[in-house]
């Protein structure tokens, strides 16, 4: 994939390109930790791979300053007028990733107390596979969703 | 477990003038705990004590438990037969004595048409959670508990999950066509 | 305490009933004023954080119109996942604390009824998420008792090794969050460095950093890998160290242990009355562990302490945190210079799965291989109650069977669900800021908790 790791070329960018580019280089994730995957996002937080390589480790708990939420584990029935009230105080431009099999589809636990997949919930732009995905997985998802967005096929 | 009660009841009425000699643990604390309750009978359940009651007498064991040096009550957890018992549901409660190095089991069979127990909250107030658990999971409700509501589901859930009547709820697996990422 | 406020040089406190000093009004906005009028001295340095009490008498003779409900949780940063606390306030005092659960259930018990013996660890590892081989431990143990199998040597030793590791990094990640919900930051960077060491370790064995499915009912899932000795040897210099700089940073440090020393205190009688394990009861006093009191898997014939405190407040359970990470370093280091040679799965044909280069040569190896995987083994009729020490308390499986492959009933006694109970009491009376030190202190897993 196309990874854009110098910025665009000042004469020849469009603005939106510019404001694009720009939205994906301080990208601040809520914290929605609340399964496994909670952990490894903790990890990827932490000193071993550290995500504030690219802008990102600014972790807010408040959900208005947050651009990018980060659905880290299961998602029970009980939970989902909850994440959907938190994607809601978001504000715009916001983007959701979907971390790990039961977020992206229930995973293992295909039952009555969980919501089957996130996205019936909120949309979802990054789905990241893995139980729970490794701190790699998560950055390589990350990544993806900041080249989409620089591509122009994820800019809000 | 049921059968083997009745069983010991239907012999005492055929011969009333024989008594019956219960088989006892050999430890003393088990024993002379357990000796005052003529209805409860104690069996090894691979190698672990197990006590059968009628759920009348929970509390009044439940409190010579505690002074005879069960100081903690672990866990309270339910069991569903349904269909395999007419008796449906039991109640499993386990102690533990450090001062003596213990663990005791209490079951108690509960029938389905009146599943109610009285709540060991005043005596180990440690057990709130767990009673609410198994309120909310097997629909099997505890007088005198000072909270009585669902602790795991939504609160205007239906049903009982962990019944055996209650499906798993599982939603046939669907896959949706996604777009690729180069 | 009056007394030794004023030794202090503080100026003298204001008592109910006499004028009001001009320090107490000025500053102070109407509500607040209201609500000092009927403070007493205690009181008044309950508020000024100066002590705190740990009598959960509530005081119902004020008006129920004076406390403020807040509702944290569930999505906050400091409630370890998705605990929502509904907390009455008065003031910035706490009075009343009920912790609201339920946001992570997975439905697991059921989800067990549907899979077999051996797929259950794969369901039961998914609980407690920082601790996953010991609830893989406690479900093999619990499914072996009902078949009545002996395991091998080996089999328990590397059961031993990698249920020790994974205490340890469940202890990191404790002291990490506690660290990081306190504000001290660093701790949260030095413990998940630790951990990634030993997570590398866990992961060249299990071939998964989480959820490893690694333990399993008839053994474990694959023998050591080579160079295992090498890694542990790794471990066993770098861990002393790294303690030594966890102790320069926080246990001997004046901020730390002036949000932690003191706060949120449990008394022994409170501990055993709610049914509170691992180094939450602990930090009381209680010398409780089940490594000793009830061994499993031969850890009895390692040596090792059991690690005590006797103030039970929040710095105390720190302490027996970091010190029985010495404690299962002592262990580990025993097990890896007496590992047993032989095998690593229990000899039973009915339950182990053949060897993978028996299937390519015996056509009854191949039947066998395909019955244990699809159909699953029989486990006898009956019940059993079995109990570990995980990091966070006695972690128990109660397990039904009838005869069948798949249990009747599947239980886990959650170590966290009942050291919950102990927030309300540790919180009374306590100011709104411990809080956030109370959770972190008892260290719960909300996965464990709500399953």
């Amino acid at each position: 994939m196309a990874r854009l790791t110098t910025p665009p070329n000042l004469l020849t960018m469009t603005l939106g390109g510019a404001v694009r580019w720009a939205q994906t280089r301080s990208m601040w994730p809520a914290t929605f930790g609340l399964a496994c995957c909670a952990i490894e996002m903790m990890s990827t937080g932490a000193a071993h791979n550290d995500i504030a390589r690219f802008g990102m480790e600014v972790f807010r708990a408040s959900p208005r300053q947050a651009d990018l939420m980060i659905v880290a584990g299961r998602v029970s029935q009980k939970m989902a007028p909850v994440l959907r009230q938190v994607y809601d105080q978001m504000a715009d431009p916001k983007w959701v990733i979907s971390m790990g099999a039961c977020a992206s589809s229930g995973g293992m636990f295909n039952n009555y107390a969980l919501v089957q997949g996130v996205d019936h919930v909120v949309p979802v732009d990054v789905y990241i596979p893995g139980c729970p995905p490794g701190p790699q997985s998560l950055i390589h998802g990350i990544l993806t969703l900041q080249d989409q967005i620089v591509d122009g096929a994820l800019a809000r | 477990m049921s059968e083997m009660a009745s069983d010991q009841e239907s012999e005492g009425e055929v011969h009333p003038l024989v008594v019956e000699s219960r088989p006892l643990p050999k430890a003393t604390v088990l024993a002379s705990l357990i000796e005052p309750f003529d209805d409860a009978a104690w069996e090894l359940s691979f190698g672990q004590d197990v006590v059968v009651l009628p759920r009348a007498q929970l509390r009044d064991f439940a409190a010579a438990a505690k002074a005879a040096g069960f100081e903690m009550c672990v866990d309270v957890t339910a069991v569903d037969h349904h269909r395999a018992r007419r008796e449906r549901f039991e109640l499993v409660v386990n102690l533990v004595s450090q001062r003596h190095g213990m663990r005791l089991r209490i079951r108690l069979i509960i029938p389905a048409d009146d599943p109610t127990v009285p709540s060991l909250v005043s005596i180990y107030p440690g057990t709130n959670f767990f009673e609410r658990e198994v309120f909310d999971m097997f629909g099997i409700s505890f007088d005198d508990h000072p909270d009585m509501t669902r602790i795991l589901m939504p609160d205007d859930w239906q049903g009982h999950p962990l019944r055996k009547d209650f499906g798993v709820g599982s939603v046939p697996v669907q896959f949706k066509e996604s777009h690729q990422v180069t | 305490m009056v007394d030794e406020r004023t030794e202090r040089g503080t100026t003298e406190l204001w008592v109910s009933g006499t004028e009001e000093p001009d320090w107490l009004v000025a500053g102070t906005d109407e509500g607040a004023q209201l609500m000092q009028k009927e403070e007493t001295v205690e009181r008044t340095i309950e508020q000024r954080g100066t002590r705190v009490i740990d009598d959960f008498v509530i005081d119902d003779s004020i008006d129920s119109d004076e406390r403020m409900v807040v509702n944290m949780g569930p999505q906050h940063p400091s409630t370890h996942g998705v605990l929502r606390l509904h907390l009455e306030l008065e003031g910035e005092i706490v009075r009343k604390v009920k912790p609201i659960i339920g946001y992570l259930h997975t439905g697991m018990e059921k989800t067990a009824e549907e899979l077999t013996f051996l797929q259950g660890p794969t369901n039961v590892t998914r609980m407690d998420y920082l601790a996953p081989l010991h609830n893989e431990l406690v479900f093999s143990l619990a499914v072996e008792k009902l078949l009545g199998i002996e395991m091998p040597p080996r089999a328990q030793a590397i059961r031993i090794l990698m249920t020790e590791l994974n205490r340890i990094s469940s202890h990191l990640v404790a002291a990490a969050t506690n660290g990081l919900d306190i504000g001290a930051i660093s701790m949260m960077f030095y413990g998940v460095r630790e951990r990634e060491m030993i997570l590398a370790f866990l992961e060249k064995v299990t071939g998964l950093r989480m959820n490893h499915n690694f333990i399993r009912p008839g053994g474990v899932a694959a023998d050591l890998p080579d160079g295992w000795q090498d890694d542990i040897a790794g471990i066993l210099d770098r861990m002393p160290e790294a303690l030594v700089e966890y102790d320069q940073m926080l246990r001997y440090n004046h901020i730390w242990r002036g949000r932690t020393v003191d706060v949120a205190i449990l008394t022994e009688q409170e501990a055993l009355a709610y049914g509170i394990t691992g180094p939450t009861l602990r930090a009381t006093g209680c010398e409780w562990d089940l490594r000793k009191s009830e061994p499993y898997s031969g850890i009895e014939q390692y040596e090792f302490d059991i690690v005590t405190a006797s103030n039970g407040d929040a710095y105390d359970r720190y302490r027996v945190r970091m010190d029985e990470i010495a404690q299962s370093l002592r262990i580990i280091e025993q097990v890896a210079n007496t590992m047993p040679l032989g095998d690593y799965k229990a000899d039973d044909a009915k339950v182990v799965p053949p060897p993978r280069k028996r299937i390519d040569e015996s056509m009854e190896a191949l039947i066998h291989h395909f019955k244990i995987y699809t159909e699953g083994f029989k486990v006898p009729e009956g019940e059993t109650y079995v109990a570990i020490e995980s990091p966070r308390g006695e972690l128990g499986c109660y397990l039904v069977s009838d005869g069948g492959s798949k249990p009747l009933r599947m239980h886990i006694r959650a170590p966290s669900f009942a050291n919950l109970q102990a927030l309300p009491i540790m919180m009374v009376d306590s100011m709104l800021a411990d809080t956030i030190a109370a959770i972190a202190s008892i260290d719960p897993v909300m996965g464990d908790v709500d399953r």
